[in-house]
């Protein structure tokens, strides 16, 4: 086989076919302009959110404080080691994925995801400087003239500006918002800032301005992963082809009712064409090009107010009720409750439980142990013997605490610490600093007769100098000869 | 063949095939985007560029170095550069203060440690083991056992000049008579002695021995250096025989070697290796260890 030889790779790659999406008016574009406006305030404005954490922390609501390595969401603090809460979160956001899925198909595309929502911004800027599908139609095949260049102009800046305010937003929650507009003013923000900004300016500029319907079409994966899980329960954006064919003319129907022939109800106007923002035929069934957006049934239902006849040609239905109707017979009743949902919604309160349960239930200090690996024990001159640990003890808390040590296992077991300033009791006490964590050397000595055993087990407690009740153990073993 | 059959329709699709064809199964053609076909090209235009800014080809004897003169290894200087200069100030701190400043200090002390746990590691561990375990000859350096000191003062005395060294005026030097090789004392009387020394740290004598005459032969010959009651002398780096560490065993038969052959450890003098920060750190380090007095 040769195909470089034919010379004839225009089939194997075609030209991406500008989409003009045709400006709708409706009950599922008020939703989307709805989800855009508060989508949009959310990401812009978060960040100039505060929360008061006190004098030791940092008071912006959500932050990602990648160099002190904490994660802060109003009054939640995540620690590196807690990690495993983001996994919790991404359990149940693939379950919210699914269970909308199964629902009403994908919901997620045609309403939330950011690539949609960017998307529907930048074709409005599109439209309000260049006119509306026919008019850019016009204006791209026109020769370049002063007008043309203006409007063009004119839309791409637009683009650009929103593109570098969305990339601007985005680093504000990696460090103190005002501090860093203002530093971005005057040019004295981190390089790193500058270069995400610039990134995510360009991302922006061209995913929501050029690419558009090809991200979703060749880019992301979910059309693909949602194939495997719709079932034929679930709602879709579904044209009724049951009462919509044959496609026949206002008049053209007339003449065939005389007649006492089936008309459609579709009269073939292409309004559902012609929003579509991917550019695809509602009338073809499911496919993956379309992200159930829904401005096709705005469209069919403006057509259908106009000519006097019922709405829904195009709506929110399944395959399994468009058949039943072809047969005659009673379309089912939507099942939203079923055993896939069912499933989907226990996973998402199962997994939410638990890491409410794990937040509102976690410690606020800690405490770990590392038993020196060489030498395991050392022999003292009087014979007794020594194990040495590295000790870290962890304080969550925004304010400067102070742990006592102790330790039970072995009889006679004395506790020692190493470059630890000497607390008034002389008790072992060890002060760790606001929202950190202290690595102190701790020695235990043990007299020879006291060992029963190699390997004896050990107990370490440390306990809040101020709250007796706040304490941590930790266990671990005494080594002998 | 060519490319694609423009006639071959596939009938469930309504798409041309590429004229594939294997056991009756056909390929649609489902073309790839255009924009997708570009960015290939891109990326090989993007190499093309990659290759005059950057290093990329090999040659004999060197490669090209590209026009933006990027190395990684001079990057890491500039790195391992910038940690030196960020070090320097810590370095200056640390060689000014005296020691008992620095264990008192705790942002020098964990400066001190710091470095001093890695020039343990680069210098002395070779001896003294990873983490200072010791093992025969070479003394454990988490006990308490010191045989020239385990003051702060001790140590860094001991690190700067060393024991025993070639090169070293000021090092700490004494020296055990090789009782037995040099024929001070007979094979019996080492054996008496050796088993008298034993029993000073608590240990069983062999049976037989006349101990009374051991403790005589321990005041004649041992006692100037390791004391009357054998419980040494830090001075003479003497060690104590009372204590339950045994630098060269603990065992009669290891004494009588002690004994007969002497015993004369060496560790080289560091002040002209190290300076002074580092030695600073690595005292207390050591010291941190656990055994400091």
């Amino acid at each position: 086989m040769s195909i470089t030889g034919s010379g004839d790779d225009g089939a194997l790659y075609a030209s991406a076919k500008k989409v003009y999406p045709l400006k709708v008016k409706g009950f599922y574009r008020r939703i989307k302009w709805a989800v855009l406006l508060i989508g949009l305030a959310v990401y812009y404005f978060l960040p100039f959110v505060r929360w008061n954490r006190g004098p030791n922390l940092p008071d912006q609501a959500v932050l990602v404080d990648l160099a002190n390595r904490r994660f802060y969401f109003f009054p939640i603090e995540i620690w590196p080691q807690e990690v495993y809460f983001f996994t919790g979160l991404l359990v149940m956001a693939a379950m919210v994925l699914f269970l909308m899925n199964a629902v009403a198909g994908r919901i997620w595309c045609g309403y939330l995801c950011p690539q949609t929502v960017w998307t529907d911004l930048f074709v409005s800027v599109e439209r309000f400087f260049e006119g509306d599908r026919r008019d850019r139609i016009k204006l791209d095949e026109q020769p370049w003239s002063f007008d043309k260049l203006w409007r063009k102009s004119a839309k791409h800046f637009t683009w650009l500006m929103i593109a570098w305010w969305t990339g601007g937003a985005w680093v504000l929650y990696f460090a103190d918002a005002p501090t860093l507009v203002k530093d971005l003013a005057f040019g004295t923000a981190p390089m790193t800032a500058y270069i995400w900004i610039a990134i995510l300016t360009f991302t922006t500029y061209s995913l929501a301005g050029i690419m558009r319907e090809q991200v979703c079409n060749f880019m992301c994966p979910w059309p693909r992963i949602q194939a495997a899980l719709t079932d034929d329960e679930a709602l879709n954006v579904t044209y009724r082809y049951d009462r919509g064919e044959p496609r026949v003319s206002v008049k053209g129907a007339a003449k065939l009712k005389a007649l006492g022939e089936k008309a459609g109800d579709c009269v073939d106007c292409r309004q559902c064409v012609y929003v579509c923002p991917t550019g695809i035929d509602i009338r073809h069934g499911a496919q993956l090009e379309c992200i159930q957006c829904g401005l096709c049934i705005d469209a069919c239902d403006g057509v259908m107010e106009k000519i006097g006849r019922p709405k829904g040609l195009i709506g929110y239905d399944n395959d399994l009720n468009v058949q039943a109707r072809m047969r005659g017979d009673e379309p089912k009743k939507f099942h939203p409750v079923r055993a896939r949902t069912i499933i989907y919604a226990a996973i998402i309160a199962v997994v939410g439980a638990v890491m409410a349960f794990q937040l509102a239930t976690r410690a606020t200090s800690g405490l770990n142990l590392i038993h020196d690996r060489t030498p395991l024990f050392v022999q003292l001159s009087d014979g007794s013997i020594r194990n040495a640990f590295t000790v870290r003890l962890i304080n969550k808390r925004p304010d400067k605490r102070s742990f006592v040590l102790s330790v039970s296992g072995v009889e006679g077991l004395k506790l020692q610490l190493v470059n630890v300033e000497a607390s008034a009791d002389g008790r072992p006490v060890v002060q760790v600093d606001p929202d950190s964590t202290r690595e102190v050397r701790m020695l235990l000595t043990a007299p020879k007769s006291a060992l029963t055993d190699k390997s004896m087990r050990i107990t370490v407690e440390a306990v809040d100098l101020a709250e007796g009740s706040q304490k941590v153990v930790a266990q671990d073993h005494f080594f002998g000869p | 063949m060519a490319g694609h059959n423009h006639d071959d329709i596939d009938h469930i699709t309504g798409t041309s095939t590429t004229g594939h064809e294997w056991d009756g199964i056909k390929e649609l053609n489902t073309p790839l985007p255009k924009w997708w076909l570009n960015l290939f090209y891109a990326c090989i235009i993007w190499s093309v560029g990659y290759y005059v800014a950057y290093p990329a080809w090999p040659g004999i004897s060197s490669y090209t170095k590209g026009v933006l003169g990027y190395s990684s290894r001079a990057d890491v200087q500039v790195e391992l550069d910038a940690l030196k200069a960020q070090r320097a100030s810590a370095a200056a701190d640390l060689a000014k203060a005296d020691l008992a400043a620095i264990k008192a200090d705790p942002k020098m002390l964990a400066v001190a440690l710091a470095q001093g746990k890695a020039a343990f590691g680069d210098n002395c561990a070779p001896c003294h083991g990873i983490g200072a375990t010791g093992s025969k000859g070479y003394p454990n350096l988490n006990d308490d056992d010191w045989l020239w000191g385990g003051k702060l003062a001790d140590i860094y005395t001991t690190l700067q000049n060393g024991i025993r060294s070639t090169n070293n005026g000021e090092t700490r030097i004494s020296a055990m008579p090789a009782f037995g090789k040099d024929g001070i004392l007979k094979k019996e009387e080492i054996r008496t002695v050796s088993n008298y020394a034993v029993t000073l740290a608590g240990g069983k004598a062999e049976a037989g021995v006349d101990l009374k005459a051991g403790e005589k032969l321990f005041a004649e010959n041992c006692a100037s250096c390791h004391g009357d009651k054998g419980a040494g002398n830090p001075e003479l780096g003497a060690p104590n025989l009372t204590d339950q560490i045994w630098l060269y065993g603990g065992k009669i038969e290891d004494v009588i070697e002690t004994v007969t052959n002497s015993r004369a450890g060496v560790m080289p003098a560091w002040n002209e290796r190290l300076d002074t920060a580092t030695i600073k750190s690595l005292a207390v380090y050591v010291h941190s260890l656990g055994g400091g007095k």
